[in-house]
């Protein structure tokens, strides 16, 4: 950027021919940031399609690997097992994170602080972390509820749930939290001052008033849970499979074009509902 | 009412209002109690404790078949002094620190540009952003791997253009796991220097420019230090997750490029040698914490 | 300075005007006794202020931003417990008795209106927590909605209604549950000025047709004067005077009160002569002037001696009759269209606002008097006041 030559303040005109240069270059930064943001699931969509095994070529529109992707069994296993853990694990999270959010913006205790820190620590910590404390608890719990209780427990759909819910609860806390900060609480005084009890006035103001955010909050519990890779690998043992660990298993395998499809139909997914949750966070509460 | 009457109704007042005081605290912890609990034992059970025992087994010795022996030992520790492994602690800390500025530099100025665009445009804009963020991040990954593979879109791309002869060899290489990273947490950097430069008053860099300000000091002097905050937090955002990384370095990587969540993988799932791989996850939690510790106190001297 | 039980006593039964009932009789709905409010920052919001407000009242609190009125109001309705002192409704302590369960309404200073629920289901809200049978509801709603004057809007949204529309449904929602008390907490400050006082009159025309007692926040003088029966004038969470407007206006208690409300002049002077009930006080060292007291003062006391300036009447020293209190130059002349002020300068360190009405046309008629002009100044004997800070 050239420098202005006296300490005059710009005229409109120099500074609109001044800055069109340095303006062209950020627009420039920014369309070739989506470029590169999208090129590359663009791509792989379109190659879904492509009738040839290889990439170098294009054979023709096919839907072929999309039936081969709907007819193999274990996808259909592995999309039933992470549609219930998302489901188990949504639920869940949006309990626990709700009351949680509740606790940390409206109640008042000694331990609150750390509390708070400790909520935040499984956003913040790598995800390997995790997932490699969990494989620690369980395998040690489960030998010793076997050598002390006789109970033989194995991993499967559900560790990975409780591992899902153990990740995923603090996000939905952060995003209801959010919401109840910005609360009226004058609505709730009103409430009260009209002749509604504490637990009244939860269930008719402060609830439906925050249902916007705890259902955006869910939306988030549901995408993490879905789309969660790391935790899941270690967390699924033996014989339990997710549909990202079985695209994980597959590309390390080979890539075949209907891992493609399977990306895509996942994609696909993906964007309808954070589209979902973004509509439910943006709609204002009235 | 008389005076001795008043100084009566003050001094039972007092001890009465004490004691309702007491009551109303005790029934706000039992509903702390049970607001808090839920989320408390779940994260005491399934992640506290978890954690406990990862450190308590960094201690331990590896007995026969993987298991772990109980024992007290600093051996597993010691042993991360090694080049080998101090060389993918290093690795991976450069890695993220690549990562972390190429999101800046890209970052930054995209952040820039949306904050000033036109209203409408801004919310479609920042939708854009948002939907491969929240896209599946294994997804993506492979997406990329589907472009840098000898025989991907790139490479074809460039041979079909005459600049060679040759397919280059782009995956499996430290440029391919950042570039992975980069793609993966760009919207990290974005969304809060976004938020830092949305709420920026631009009103001052009228100000400055009336001072006699061109548009670097303006950048470098009044839009960068005010937007500082939203700088580190992406700058953290990125930073961890990278060089925390899993996916990126195996997939991107191909056991070529090992970073250190690879390593802990491999103590724990190949070689088996869980006390060793829990040390090296508590020395990752360490730089982790480092990363925290300095970004706090950075933005506490920067506090305006 | 709170003012002693005995005379409070005394200036209430010389200020009632209602109805022939000695006030002393009428019940009283909402006594506060020696209430104080230590929030935990260390801030004393309200310090030992006791009131005692009549059923069927107009009664204000009337003080600028931050002087515990808000915060006395909110301990009335149940929102704060006081630190120290009672509350008592209708006869009863209430201590720690939660909103829900006394029998006031608050109307809030941002409406509160439910954003989720029709207008229909703002005001029906609290009968249905009652358990009121649905027909009932329905009527009262009606009737409440009738009252405010904004019957056909049931079906409706908060976000639908301007301003005044708002507030008129949260009171319609206050009033519909027939609360011994309404409390209204600066209701109409977001609104505009026109608005405004089209509202303050419906407002105490709603509370005489409805004949609950209102206690009312507010910080405009103004609003408080045209509206109340009483005003209790706060400051700093003191009560400082307690009375009807006209009382307050007209012998304010203390330099505060004489200032906040409304303009005064306020000269100091010391005291030449004292009897019990008057003395004589020279202001700005040379005029000696006799000002009525409500007790003995020492000779050679330094007072304030507070009157306002439309009760100064100003007259050039030319003209005859011009034997005044005072005299000096007129150092500066405002015209306001309705009035002229003139500051006169009287000493070297004493100036006066007059106000004088422009009872005539100033173009044609008389003309202002202007900058120099030597004038006599004079009031009524009772017009001016001693003060004691």
């Amino acid at each position: 950027m050239s420098s202005l030559a006296t300490a005059r303040p710009a005229t409109t005109m120099r500074s609109k021919r001044r800055f069109s240069f340095g303006w062209a270059v950020l627009n420039l930064n920014v369309l070739l940031t989506f470029i590169f943001l999208y090129a590359p699931i663009i791509v792989m969509s379109i190659f879904s399609f492509n009738a040839s095994r290889q990439m170098q070529v294009w054979m023709g529109f096919t839907l072929d690997w999309y039936a081969r992707m709907i007819a193999d069994e274990r996808v259909r296993v592995a999309a039933q097992n992470s549609l219930v853990i998302a489901l188990v694990s949504t639920i869940v999270s949006t309990v626990i994170g709700t009351l949680t959010a509740l606790a940390l913006e409206r109640t008042r205790f000694r331990v609150k602080r750390m509390y708070e820190a400790a909520m935040y620590l499984p956003i913040i910590v790598p995800e390997i972390v995790m997932a490699i404390a969990l494989l620690v608890f369980f395998n040690l719990a489960f030998t010793w509820l076997d050598q002390f209780f006789g109970l033989k427990l194995n991993f499967g759909l559900g560790t990975i749930t409780i591992a899902h819910i153990a990740f995923s609860f603090p996000f939905v806390a952060v995003v209801v939290r959010a919401r109840l900060a910005d609360f009226d609480r004058t609505l709730e005084q009103a409430a009260q001052d009209l002749g509604a009890n504490e637990w009244q006035t939860f269930r008719h103001i402060t609830l439906p008033l925050l249902m916007p955010g705890i259902i955006a909050g869910a939306l988030l519990a549901f995408t993490l849970s879905i789309d969660d890779f790391v935790i899941t690998f270690f967390t699924a043992g033996v014989g339990s499979t997710t549909l990202p660990l079985e695209i994980y298993g597959r590309v390390r395998r080979g890539i075949t074009p209907d891992v493609n499809a399977l990306s895509t139909v996942m994609l696909l997914a993906s964007i309808v509902l954070v589209l979902g949750s973004l509509l439910f966070q943006r709609r204002r509460s009235f | 009412m008389s005076a001795i009457d008043r100084v009566r109704v003050q001094e039972r007042s007092l001890g009465w209002h004490e004691r309702a005081s007491e009551r109303i605290r005790q029934s706000e912890r039992v509903r702390a109690l049970f607001l808090a609990g839920p989320g408390g034992l779940w994260l005491l059970l399934f992640f506290l404790l978890p954690t406990a025992i990862v450190f308590a087994y960094s201690f331990a010795r590896r007995g026969p078949y993987g298991a772990v022996a109980w024992a007290f030992t600093l051996e597993n520790y010691a042993r991360l002094f090694d080049w080998l492994y101090i060389r993918v602690f290093l690795m991976s800390v450069w890695l993220a620190l690549l990562t972390t500025v190429i999101c800046l530099v890209i970052g930054y100025p995209f952040a820039f540009v949306i904050a000033r665009s036109p209203r409408r445009w801004r919310n479609a804009l920042l939708v854009l952003v948002l939907i491969p963020f929240w896209t599946n991040f294994l997804v993506r990954t492979y997406a990329i791997m589907l472009l840098l593979r000898a025989d991907g879109l790139i490479n074809n791309a460039l041979q079909w253009l005459g600049l060679i002869d040759r397919p280059l060899s782009l995956l499996f290489t430290p440029f391919a796991v950042v570039l992975g990273l980069v793609y993966g947490y760009l919207p990290f950097m974005i969304l809060p220097i976004y938020a830092s430069i949305e709420k920026f008053d631009f009103t001052l860099v009228e100000a400055a420019q009336d001072l006699g300000a061109n548009a670097w000091h303006v950048f470098w002097r009044v839009l960068l230090p005010l937007t500082l905050p939203g700088v580190l937090a992406g700058s953290i955002l990125v930073f961890i997750p990278s060089v925390g990384a899993f996916v990126t370095p195996d997939l991107l990587g191909g056991g070529k490029v090992v970073m250190i969540a690879n390593l802990i993988n491999q103590q724990f799932l190949t070689v088996r040698h869980w006390p060793f791989g829990s040390a090296i996850s508590f020395v990752l939690m360490a730089i982790v914490l480092a990363a925290t510790m300095l970004y706090f106190r950075i933005g506490e001297t920067r506090r305006i | 300075m709170t003012m002693t039980p005995t005379i409070l006593a005394i200036e209430t039964v010389c200020a009632s005007g209602m109805g022939g009932m000695e006030p002393l009789e009428r019940p009283i709905d909402v006594e506060l006794l020696d209430v104080t409010k230590v929030f935990e920052n260390g801030v004393v919001a309200v310090d030992r202020v006791s009131l005692q407000i009549y059923q069927g009242e107009f009664f204000s609190l009337l003080g600028p931003s931050g002087c515990g009125k808000t915060t006395t109001l909110r301990m009335i309705a149940g929102f704060e417990h006081p630190s120290a002192g009672e509350v008592l409704i209708e006869g009863r302590r209430m201590g720690h008795t939660p909103p829900f369960r006394r029998n006031v309404n608050t109307v809030f200073q941002n409406y509160a209106l439910f954003p989720h629920m029709t207008v229909f289901d703002n005001v029906a809200f609290g009968l249905r927590m009652k358990r009121i049978p649905r027909d009932e509801i329905a009527r009262r709603v009606r009737e409440a909605l009738h009252l405010v004057r904004l019957s056909g809007m049931e079906e409706r949204y908060p976000r639908q209604l301007s301003g005044g529309q708002q507030q008129r449904v949260a009171l319609a929602r206050a009033l519909v549950n027939r609360p011994r008390v309404l409390l209204l907490d600066e209701p109409l400050g977001a609104l505009d000025l026109k608005l405004r006082k089209e509202m303050q009159l419906e407002l105490k025309h709603l509370q005489m047709t409805v004949g609950i007692t209102f206690i009312y926040v507010t910080h405009d003088q103004e609003e408080a004067l045209t509206m109340s029966d009483r005003i209790a004038v706060m400051n700093a969470g003191r009560v400082l005077q307690v009375g009807t407007p006209m009382e307050i206006y007209e012998r304010p208690a203390s330099r505060f009160v004489a200032d906040f409300i409304g303009e005064s002049n306020f000269l100091r002077g010391t005291v030449q002569a004292a009897s019990s009930a008057a003395a004589t006080v020279v202001i700005a060292d040379r005029f000696p002037v006799k000002v009525p007291a409500d007790r003995q003062l020492t000779v050679g006391q330094q007072v304030t001696v507070a009157v306002r300036p439309e009760k100064v009447r100003l007259v050039p020293i030319e003209a005859p009759g011009t034997n005044g209190l005072l005299h000096g130059r007129i150092e500066e002349v405002i015209y306001i269209g309705t009035d002229t002020f003139y500051v006169v300068r009287v000493s070297d360190d004493t100036t006066i606002r007059v106000r004088s009405q422009n009872d005539r046309n100033r173009l044609d008629g008389g003309l202002l008097l202007p900058v120099g002009t030597p004038v006599s100044l004079t009031w009524a004997t009772d017009a001016a006041r001693i003060l004691t800070e």
